[in-house]
């Protein structure tokens, strides 16, 4: 293994090489049933408890296909601005693994049912236009999970489960034609290809894409050229499975590569394995090892011929593209670009969006999102959206903050407790006590109390020195244990003592 | 007359006018495979699995509803032989593989449903080449069956235990599959009849895939109207298989009965010029010839026709089959189901694999599945595999020609009559060219039968006449049976089997053993 220490820097590889890229993502369908077979596709569910003959492989079982995945398709090309085929079949990718029960994978080859399609991404203001090769329906695998090793891998384990649960999901595997974009750029670019990807596909409502559940999953590929040489030898780093991933990958491949030939060494064409922990890529398989896959046309299904009115109709429902929806947002929100860059980084668009729809404005859906939320589900290592609030319960914090129920400091405590599973907003409040003490009476008493307690300071006031209600009003929310609402603290101070 | 020897259509009305219950029927057949079934050394070995149990409940069943005055179904209460590559969730299907040996499905593939619910009552599983290749039933696991005309020759294959429990009165009806002459070649070489339908016509759910672009499953009888009604119950369409026609069935039943008639008059025979001459038996010839002469005494046209690619499609056939099949067999790979050796926890399952695969597969499952590897590996798939498909449109097209100029084609069904059990096991290519007449039709899809067409002089075997309709016009299979069936009866004085010698169990049961041969 390459010694990481002799790497040069980004800026030194891109200064000697120029990248180019691939990628390959695959979609996981969200639909009801699997690709081939009525089984469900629940997430989460007992293993080997969502399987059928068709699914299992067993023999004499037969595929057909979901009309469904086949919809989501059509719908996914024609966002990706690609041609729809007229006229296109599946094909059996063969190879063995004890996660595949047929020992083929159903795929498609080289009839995939989208091909040559773009889609712009902006990087830093500057758009770039990614060229889509192709994007094609396969089924996914079942898993393995290998026990008794150290390291949840195959070697060392003393035996293998399988779980066919997985087993015939509908994927979609979407390949981009070969990138070229600045090289101080390349790796930007890649993570805003896939960030672009995933909101369309969320947009499209045809996956929930989420990459922590494998919904959505990247491989990339990278090679490295001299300025105006033909392309060189590329890698595929598999299993890049976050958005800041496959930036680091990539980067990581660029300079890997830029050590190995700046030594005169040759690129291996092989796939890697990218290591989230160590932020490195190791060697996998070579292409001399590689299986040959023997695709051929799968005779247990009829080609698939979406018509020409069936393709229009889906075009129909194609929502609006993600950059025109977010400067449509920007604009309603009135964020500057700075702002919805950090709301799109974070993958908060929808959220934020439905949160402003539950009736919160947009700055303070923005602020829980980006700030408390996401610390939180930093912190326990979840999605945002599976932090534990939904939009309504921040939408709900922000009337109770615009109505004088809470203050900020409040308003934190409630969205904390209601990410700690404590309930509703309205149930926080009322099970912390945090309502905040607005009433004449409780207050006013308060504000006598802190009016006593520091006669110099209310002297002051009452000469004309305003800047000193701060000290009296402190002292009051001291008091009330940080529940008394502050605006009127002041006004009852001021009543007391009119100069 | 024993029950044995009625036809299915026999059966079925008799269980329905309460002449006989299906009880009885079902019992009767039962004794006659316990009679001359076994022992599998030396019996006919027509069944690799008989269940006993289940097959008199299901005629129980029968007789229950009938007593309950339910409607009956055409075929109801009559006993049937079923491949073993077709899944029973009640009974092991084996594949004739010791991979799959014990193996009990979770499910029942459509045929076997639609058989139950036509209340047909399943006697068992027959012996079969293993995952359906071959033509013999040598290449069975379990050792060969065995021809009823002669218990040292083949009973062809690979549905050999179908046909051969139809010849040795066990069964009255039996599935068959026909990947390139399972049915057929079988039907002829034991003087049965077997009709591969149309591509598509009877669905594949459940039928345990040889050659998937190839495989249909069909019907086995003694007659023709037998053959017709059973078609008729196993087809049609099924959402379960994306290649099943989603179109009526024509009314073969119809034309079997109109066939009855005994007239062709107004129908086109063409006589496929290349499926004749050198490599052919004379007494396959003779009987040939002597059937286009009926047909034409029957009133039908007979005119040459020219299939100038069909010269091409055994290599083309055998390039597609082994490359379906290289991957269709691939998930036998002991992880799920099935035999699993050398899973002593110190091999890792890639082994266990290997180590499976090469001791369960037999010679020419091995054989197969190597050539359809290297046809379908980089650089030659073009060369292979890819070539084998354009002689697939070629041989297509020859037909679409022919069936300009005729409503069906003839030829024998196979090159030569049943050969003695050992004879071709060293010699593939001579093996496979028993299918040089069968297989075109699975190439193109079409529907094709075999019929029962008199004795070859030299060795008193049966020999099949092939008739060969477009696709989807499985009826005129029907007719032209149905017609060359009445009339050889009227010369024959009975079936062809009615020749048959007795076997060995209840000796002189077959009244006419000893008739000689006519033709
Ligand atoms: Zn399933």
């Amino acid at each position: 293994m390459t010694v990481t220490t002799a790497l040069p820097t980004f800026d030194e590889a891109i200064a000697a090489f120029e990248p180019v890229m691939g990628m390959e993502v695959h979609v996981e369908l969200g639909t009801a049933t699997k690709m081939f077979c009525g089984c469900s596709t629940t997430f989460g569910a007992e293993p080997n408890s969502q399987v059928c003959p068709v699914c299992l492989g067993l023999p004499g079982s037969l595929p057909v296909v979901n009309r469904v995945a086949v919809e989501s398709a059509i719908r996914i090309g024609l966002a990706l601005n690609c041609s729809i085929a007229e006229w296109c079949r599946f094909a059996r990718k063969n190879y063995f693994y004890p996660d595949m029960p047929k020992n083929f994978q159903v795929s498609q080859y080289d009839e995939p049912i989208a091909f040559d399609g773009w889609m712009d991404v902006t990087v830093d203001a500057e758009t770039y236009r990614i060229g889509i090769e192709r994007a094609h329906m396969e089924e996914d695998t079942g898993k393995s999970l290998h026990v008794g090793g150290a390291t949840g891998r195959i070697h060392g384990a003393s035996h293998s489960l399988l779980d066919y649960n997985r087993s015939g999901i509908p994927l979609i595997e979407i390949v981009t034609k070969p990138i070229e974009v600045p090289p101080a750029v390349a790796p930007a670019v890649a993570r805003a290809y896939v960030t672009e990807l995933r909101e369309l596909i969320r947009a499209l409502g045809v996956s929930e894409a989420r990459m922590e559940l494998g919904q959505l999953r990247c491989d990339a590929n990278v090679s490295l050229r001299k300025a105006g040489d033909p392309y060189g030898t590329r890698t595929e780093t598999k299993n890049v499975n976050s958005l800041r991933s496959v930036e680091r990958a990539v980067t990581f491949e660029i300079r890997r590569q830029a050590a190995v030939l700046s030594d005169g060494g040759r690129i291996v064409q092989e796939t890697r394995h990218w290591h989230e922990d160590t932020g490195e890529t190791t060697s996998g398989r070579t292409k001399e090892e590689a299986e040959d896959y023997r695709y051929f046309p799968e005779p247990d299904l009829v080609p698939v011929a979406p018509s020409r009115e069936w393709v229009d109709e889906l075009r129909g429902t194609l929502p609006e593209p993600p950059a025109a929806r977010r400067a449509r947002l920007q604009a309603e929100w009135g964020f500057t670009d700075l702002e919805m860059r950090d709301v799109v980084n974070a993958g908060a668009v929808s959220l934020v969006s439905a949160t402003v729809e539950a009736g919160a404005p947009a700055g303070g859906a923005k602020k829980w999102w980006l700030g408390e939320i996401a610390r939180v589900a930093n912190e326990r290592g979840v999605a945002l959206e599976d932090a534990g609030i939904a939009p309504a319960d921040v939408a709900r914090v922000e009337e109770l903050i615009a109505a004088g129920a809470l203050n900020d400091k409040l308003a934190r405590q409630v969205v904390e407790g209601v990410l700690a599973g404590e309930g509703g907003p309205d149930v926080v409040v009322s099970a912390r006590g945090l309502q905040l003490v607005n009433d004449d009476a409780a207050l006013g008493t308060a504000v006598d109390e802190a009016i006593a307690a520091q006669p110099d300071v209310a002297d002051k006031i009452r000469g004309g020195n305003l800047g000193a209600v701060g000290a009296l009003i402190g002292a009051v929310m001291k008091a009330t244990r940080g529940q008394a609402d502050a605006k009127r603290a002041r006004e009852l101070i001021l009543e007391r003592l009119q100069p | 007359m024993t029950l044995t020897r009625k036809t299915a259509a026999e059966l079925a009305s008799s269980i329905k006018s309460g002449e006989v219950s299906a009880v009885e029927v079902t019992r009767a057949h039962l004794d006659r495979i316990a009679e001359v079934d076994g022992p599998a050394e030396s019996g006919v070995h027509a069944f690799l699995h008989v269940d006993t149990d289940s097959a008199l409940a299901a005629a129980a069943v029968v007789d229950q509803k009938r007593a309950d005055g339910d409607e009956l179904g055409p075929l109801a209460g009559v006993p049937l032989a079923l491949k073993d590559v077709i899944t029973t969730a009640d009974m092991p299907t084996t594949a004739g593989s010791k991979l799959l040996e014990g193996w009990r499905p979770p499910y029942d593939a459509t045929i076997t449903r639609r058989l139950r619910e036509a209340g047909i009552v399943i006697l068992g599983k027959t012996n079969l080449d293993e995952f359906a290749m071959g033509s013999s039933t040598e290449n069975s696991a379990f050792g060969p069956s065995r021809n009823p005309w002669d218990l040292t020759r083949i009973p062809g294959g690979s549905g050999g235990g179908s046909a051969a429990s139809l010849a040795a009165f066990e069964a009255p009806l039996a599935i068959g599959t026909d990947t390139g002459g399972s049915i057929r070649q079988p039907a002829a070489v034991t003087g049965t009849v077997g009709v591969k339908p149309t591509y598509g016509g009877v669905s594949r759910y459940g039928l345990i895939a040889c050659a998937s672009s190839l495989d249909q499953a069909g019907p086995c009888a003694r007659t023709v109207l037998d053959a017709a009604l059973l078609h008729s119950v196993i087809a049609g369409h099924d959402p379960n298989d994306s290649t099943s026609i989603d179109q009526p069935v024509p009314d073969i039943v119809a034309a079997a009965r109109k066939g009855a008639d005994g007239d062709l008059s107004g129908l086109r025979v063409g006589v496929v010029k290349e499926l004749g001459g050198e490599g052919y038996q004379a007494g396959v010839e003779a009987r040939f010839n002597d059937a286009v002469a009926l047909l034409s005494k029957l009133g039908a046209e007979v005119v040459e026709v020219s299939c100038p690619h069909f010269a091409y499609a055994l290599p083309a056939y055998y390039l597609i089959l082994p490359s379906e099949v290289s991957s269709n067999l691939a998930r036998f790979d002991a992880m799920r189901y099935g035999l699993r050796l050398g899973d002593d926890g110190t091999r890792s399952a890639e082994e266990v694999m290997s180590l499976t695969r090469g001791a369960g597969f037999g010679a020419e499952a091995k054989r197969r599945i190597m050539l359809g590897t290297y046809a379908l590996s980089s650089g030659y798939y073009d060369a292979y595999y890819g070539q084998a498909q354009k002689v697939r449109t070629l041989v297509a097209r020859d037909f679409d020609a022919a069936f300009a100029k005729a409503d069906v084609l003839v030829s024998p069904t196979t090159p030569t009559t049943a050969f003695p059990i050992g004879e071709k096991v060293d010699d593939p290519l001579a093996m496979y060219k028993n299918d040089l007449c069968t297989i075109p039709s699975n190439l193109a899809g079409n529907a094709s039968a075999s019929f029962p067409c008199g004795l070859a002089d030299e060795d008193g075997l049966p020999v099949g006449l092939h008739v060969m309709a477009p696709v989807l016009a499985d009826d005129r299979l029907y007719r032209v049976g149905a017609a060359v069936e009445q009339a050889y009866a009227a010369q024959w004085g009975g079936t062809l089997l009615e020749q048959a010698p007795a076997l060995d169990g209840r000796r002189g049961e077959s009244a006419t053993a000893d008739r000689g041969v006519v033709s």
